[in-house]
């Protein structure tokens, strides 16, 4: 095949969700019916915005010269030779306003509920703090109202951000139930919305949730890959041609998506997705939800059927991560369906391979992940080296290191 | 007779006497095992005519604090599934005849085993089921199920529900449909929403179906204003809280008597 050139005999990625909203078995809307209006809603209003020529260039716009897209790629030089494999990439999400991929989604959300739906309250829920602080920027930006819910355990670990939310003009709700982290942060906003939706629009971070959810945070974030694949194939700033591996770590996985949704055509290209090993799969104590065949199953997790670490009785597991945004039960319904048709792979980094891929990127390249991206680079640092010279490896480095710098110290004291 | 039927018998019956059934929660296993037979036993002493058994959930998203809370110890005990129904065949066995209408998460439901729960149920004394995150739209196969057990699926509808789910849910439902009184979560509220007679009237050009309204009523006095839209009156939260108090049993006695009296008197 010619590079580039996009095989059609295969399956057609463009073609989920369906109308009912599910990536083959996966997917749905499995909320109160409080809330089920409020989807209808929010998806004719989107799937308005999708073909709105003014819609699209105000986005555009905002992207351009607020978000500072497009971000660029740079080329890990040392990385690679110290590495002494594939050559290595990295789309720099980092570089975005606020740090981290997850602005592209607030920012495209808050303009629609601003211009399509006549709501005038946000909230929104955060485990890392990014999609608070991207949804606190995108509110300020805007001039809407937003409170932001977030688990007392992340609270503590992501004050940085706490404090940023409340210099935005946002309001951060602590969350003192179950696990206390990104989970139960969810609940609390989902009831929030449940309460107040005839004038509240909940800005979800991921793309997972109910039905129009997954695909709507999919079409937002999948800006990064559609500049990623302009970027490789041009010979002047990228290498001039396809990758021939993305990596891209997975919480609920709306940056991964984001990076492999314009490239899943391309068959040749095989795109690898990176779960949160925490304490490594045997322990229990993790977030790698297809890695774990006892407590990685099918199941319905805040309105998404997916897989969902849980037990027997299909109580939701709590989970561990040394990275709070991917330290998350359930992963985007999409992901399980790319994953069945074996069009993407699934492993995962501990926390400690993890650190050593921060540690490794900081030292070598002079750019300070966040401890999510980090689990990407970890992978990389296993990979790489198994690979020919003249191989490509793209990653998705998703955000910036700063709001990890407290949980960093402790770990390297 | 079945399920449905059972259902359906208790709403002639109270709809024969001029009052509204009175259907109290309770949440399997809290405070424990053991006061949980006591409590269902009280309140089927007191004037339950109809009850919500609650199958804990780690995640219970339509749920306020009591109730969560509630849920939250039960599990701590070790609540499961199958111990659930096995309290429902103990009550069964002790006398307990009123439908029992379990209340519970999909995820639950569907690690048991959506087929699977609904045999066990039957078996165990289960008559409806009562699933919040699961609206029409993804319930084939818990209607399949269910149809073919004879069990009633018991939708809810919410203030917002637009006219096109109304009839929607209408079409799906069995047994009663449950009116959620507000835009919220389950909980005491000080007043009942102005806008509750209008919802009642505007499903109730839909269907025949009994009409049971829940959220936020936790005195007499609210029950028997509910008492005269509706079929049926909810109660969760207020008798949940009772429970837990130190006279739990008694507790929650005295607050199911008050609101039985209000449900068989429509103010």
């Amino acid at each position: 095949m010619t590079q580039g050139a996009k095989d059609p005999q295969r399956v057609n990625y463009r073609a989920v969700p369906d109308e009912s909203g599910h990536f083959g078995p996966y997917g749905g809307k499995f909320v109160p019916e409080t809330l089920m209006p409020a989807l209808e809603e929010l998806e004719e209003a989107y799937l308005q915005a999708r073909s709105d020529p003014d819609f699209l260039a105000e986005l555009a716009y905002l992207q351009r010269t607020y978000v500072g897209r497009p971000t660029p790629i740079t080329y890990a030089r040392r990385l690679s030779e110290h590495l002494g494999g594939a050559q290595i990439y990295l789309k720099r999400e980092d570089l975005a306003h606020t740090g981290a991929h997850k602005i592209n989604n607030a920012l495209g959300q808050a303009l629609l509920m601003k211009r399509k739906m006549g709501k005038t309250r946000i909230v929104a829920e955060t485990g890392a703090g990014q999609h608070g602080v991207a949804t606190a920027t995108a509110a300020a930006l805007l001039g809407i109202e937003c409170v932001v819910y977030m688990g007392t355990v992340d609270m503590a670990r992501q004050e940085p951000n706490v404090f940023r939310m409340r210099l935005l003009g946002t309001e951060v709700r602590g969350v003192d139930s179950g696990s206390r982290t990104l989970k139960d942060a969810i609940n609390e906003a989902i009831r929030d919305w449940v309460t107040n939706v005839r004038t509240t629009h909940y800005l979800l971070g991921s793309a997972l949730g109910p039905h129009p959810y997954p695909a709507m945070v999919r079409d937002f974030q999948s800006v990064i890959g559609q500049e990623a694949l302009q970027q490789m194939l041009d010979s002047q700033d990228g290498p001039g041609r396809l990758p021939d591996v993305i990596v891209a770590c997975v919480g609920g996985g709306s940056n991964a998506i984001g990076i492999f949704h314009p490239f899943l055509e391309y068959e040749q290209v095989r795109l690898i997705g990176v779960e949160a090993g925490g304490l490594g799969i045997e322990s229990g104590q993790h977030a790698a939800r297809f890695a774990d065949p006892k407590l990685g199953r099918l199941g319905v997790l805040q309105g998404t059927k997916s897989y969902v670490l849980q037990d027997e009785d299909g109580q939701i597991a709590l989970t561990h991560s040394i990275s709070a945004g991917l330290d998350y039960a359930s992963v985007g319904p999409e992901h399980a369906w790319l994953r069945d048709l074996g069009r993407s792979e699934y492993t995962y980094c501990t926390d400690e391979q993890a650190m050593a891929g921060f540690k490794a990127l900081c030292e070598l390249e002079g750019i300070i992940p966040a401890l999510e991206s980090a689990h990407a680079i970890g992978h990389v640092l296993k990979l790489a080296p198994q690979m020919d010279k003249d191989q490509i490896i793209l990653v998705n480095l998703s955000g910036r290191g700063d709001k990890d710098l407290g949980t960093v110290m402790k770990e390297l004291k | 007779m079945s399920g449905v039927e059972r259902i359906r018998t208790v709403f002639e019956k109270t709809r024969r006497e001029g009052r509204a059934a009175f259907m109290p929660y309770h949440a399997m296993g809290y405070p424990n095992r053991e006061q949980t037979l006591a409590i269902v036993k009280a309140l089927a002493e007191s004037g339950a005519d109809l009850f919500e058994i609650g199958i804990p959930h780690s995640d219970p998203l339509a749920d306020g604090p009591t109730i969560q809370t509630a849920t939250y110890t039960a599990l701590t005990q070790g609540t499961t599934v199958a111990d659930c129904l096995a309290m429902v065949r103990e009550l069964r066995a002790a006398g307990v005849t009123q439908p029992f209408c379990a209340m519970t998460y999909f995820n639950p439901l569907f690690a048991y085993g959506v087929e699977r729960f609904v045999e066990d149920g039957v078996q165990a004394g289960i008559d409806g089921l009562i699933v919040p995150d699961l609206p029409p739209e993804e319930a084939e196969e818990v209607e399949a199920a269910c149809r073919r057990a004879g069990l009633a699926t018991i939708y809810l509808l919410a203030p917002t529900s637009t006219e096109a789910r109304i009839r929607l849910v209408a079409q799906h439902a069995t047994g009663f449909i449950y009116l959620v009184s507000v835009t919220g979560i389950t909980g005491e509220r000080a007043e009942l929403p102005p806008d509750l007679a209008d919802f009642v009237r505007r499903v109730r050009q839909h269907t025949d179906l009994p009409l049971a309204v829940g959220f936020g009523i936790s005195n007499g006095q609210q029950a028997a204003a509910v008492a005269r839209l509706a079929d049926g009156v909810i109660v969760g939260s207020a008798l949940v809280k009772a429970a837990g108090s130190p006279d739990g049993v008694d507790a929650v006695r005295r607050l199911a008597t008050e609101l039985a009296a209000g449900a068989a008197h429509p103010a």
